[in-house]
């Protein structure tokens, strides 16, 4: 049995024309135990398709199985079964850390000491503050105070919408080593985000964009699927570089990458762009490179 | 002083009560440099910025941006800089049209100059068509871009960008630099934070901000090889891990 199973999802908002179209058509399978990514830019359908995995919203087609359970039919019981850290942070701001947690455990029927142990790691980083009030925290300890309510009733499926966003490079680095954590005790994660960085921390990804999944895969076989030759290219006057880069019929997209830009090739290699710059009589640094995530991001939504 | 520093800070600091957010922090920033601003969660960046734009009084130190004074002359910045963020930009529920209006408007534009730069914005933007469109209808990645021309539509000296490309897809992320890229070929100045380290690669010269510190400035060039890393990802991790200060 699969964790999660999507089918065909559609979600559209507004009660006239022009519809907002959220979802159209996801699917993806989720195995248990997995670490399984949804990668995306805001507006992409991700928070959308999150409320109607949790039960929280109705889609208007398309059918999804959590933990083996129907998300219409027997919503009750996946409620039970599921954890959801919603992107907002929504724990009670006037309640202390201890009382939202004690709070989160007795409407599951469970206590602090029941599942303490899985909940342990993060929970204590926290736990010097326990009678400070949640709305008194900094925004890296809500955040841990929120994973931990998600978790104390020892959910199967732990659902994570953009837990990261917002949160600069130090936490977000914290944030996935608890997450691995986690993982290896056996609870099924899915987690949103918009940092396509991300995606190398997941076992498996679904890009999505405008309502669409692009792809899904491991991180590798996305990399792998890209297919092209992707050269790195960098100059004193990169501005230049790279409306040269756009010029040259053999290149088929050209962008900035950070310190260099990328050229992705329709045919040729570096063989070929290094003649083509060196024309200009300009000094540059060419190398191949190993596409990222964003690279094959970028190509899927220009497809 | 040269006339080339549109902004000048001399430790300036701000303090809340005992706790003391910026520390002391010197720099310069020239005119049409894309000046990149990071630091961690909590470092002091937002209360920087603020002082910067007139909106915060500093507890001490000195500081001028475009020409004029932080404690006296707040006015005169404000009027003289463009600002624009994540959280927040535009009017949703105003159209494009209203919102390039609204804020020409309180810039004290004229109506034939608003006019005519409406028109050459939209067409720019490709957005001819939406302009009475209600800007809630748009996506994020349309509103970010229509909020940065929104926010030099006066032709500020400075703008301001806090986080402008948060959670924009990566086609858009770089169509939006492109824009920044020709605003400072204008001569306008750009003061950005990111939490995208490929995109501090794209600044002039990039500050980082550690307890309220600046700890380190330069170009990224310059500050990989100061702290011998390859990326500016490196160089924001070792310094952001020495941070004692919670985050907010």
């Amino acid at each position: 049995m699969k964790a999660v199973t999507v089918n065909n999802i559609k979600k559209r908002y507004g009660a006239k024309k022009p519809f907002v179209s959220a979802l159209e058509g996801v699917s993806f399978e989720v195995e248990k135990g997995e670490l399984f990514g949804i990668i995306g830019p805001d507006g992409a359908g991700k928070t959308s398709l999150f409320r109607i995995l949790t039960t929280l919203l109705l889609a208007d087609g398309g059918n999804v199985m959590v933990d083996g359970l129907d998300v219409v039919k027997n919503y009750k019981d996946i409620r039970e079964r599921v954890g959801y850290m919603p992107g907002r942070f929504s724990l009670y701001q006037d309640l202390t850390v201890r009382e939202n947690l004690e709070f989160f455990a007795t409407i599951f029927n469970t206590s602090i000491e029941a599942n303490y142990d899985l909940v342990k790691d993060i929970y204590s980083q926290i736990e010097p503050f326990k009678d400070r009030k949640a709305g008194k925290l900094s925004g890296g300890m809500k955040q841990k105070l929120a994973l931990s309510c998600a978790l104390i009733h020892r959910p199967s499926v732990l659902f994570l919408d953009e837990p990261t966003t917002g949160v600069d490079a130090v936490s977000r680095k914290e944030f996935w080593e608890m997450l691995k954590k986690l993982r290896s005790q056996g609870i099924t994660i899915l987690v949103s985000t918009p940092y396509m960085d991300e995606a190398g921390l997941c076992d498996r990804v679904a890009l999505i964009q405008a309502g669409k999944i692009m792809s899904v895969d491991t991180p590798e076989g996305i990399v792998s699927a890209f297919g092209k030759k992707l050269l790195a290219v960098k100059s004193d006057s990169m501005l230049h570089l790279l409306n040269e880069l756009k010029a040259c019929p053999d290149v088929e997209d050209a962008y900035p990458f950070g310190e260099y830009h990328h050229a992705v090739m329709k045919q040729g290699g570096q063989k070929e762009l290094n003649n083509y710059l060196l024309r200009s009589g300009k000094a540059f640094e060419l190398k191949e490179v190993t596409p990222d995530i964003e690279d094959c991001f970028m190509a899927l939504m220009k497809n | 002083m040269s006339n080339d520093k549109v902004i000048i800070a001399e430790q300036l600091t701000k303090r809340f009560g005992h706790f003391t957010a910026v520390d002391g922090i010197s720099f310069d920033v020239h005119k049409g440099e894309i000046f990149g601003f990071l630091g961690a969660n909590g470092a002091g960046k937002t209360t920087a910025m603020r002082m910067l734009s007139g909106l915060s009084m500093p507890s001490s130190g000195k500081a001028s941006v475009a020409g004029f004074d932080v404690y006296r002359e707040t006015e005169k910045i404000k009027q003289s800089i463009g600002y624009m963020s994540q959280k927040f930009s535009l009017y949703e529920d105003l159209t494009v049209k209203e919102n390039i209006r609204f804020y020409a408007g309180i810039y004290g534009m004229t109506d034939t100059f608003i006019k005519d730069k409406t028109g050459f914005i939209l067409k720019h933007l490709h957005m001819e068509s939406e302009a009475d469109k209600l800007v809630k209808s748009l996506p994020l990645g349309w509103k970010q871009k229509l909020a940065f021309s929104v926010a030099v539509f006066h032709e500020p000296k400075i703008v301001f960008l806090d986080e402008p490309t948060g959670g924009v897809d990566p086609v858009t992320r770089r169509e939006f630099w492109s824009m920044i890229y020709q605003a400072a070929e204008t001569g306008i100045t750009v003061f950005v934070t990111t939490h995208y380290m490929d995109e501090a690669e794209y600044c002039n010269r990039v500050s980082i901000m550690v307890d309220g510190r600046i700890d380190a400035l330069g170009t990224p060039q310059q500050l990989k090889r100061t702290f011998n890393v390859s990326s500016m990802d490196e160089v924001f991790l070792k310094l952001a891990r020495k941070a004692t200060r919670a985050a907010d």
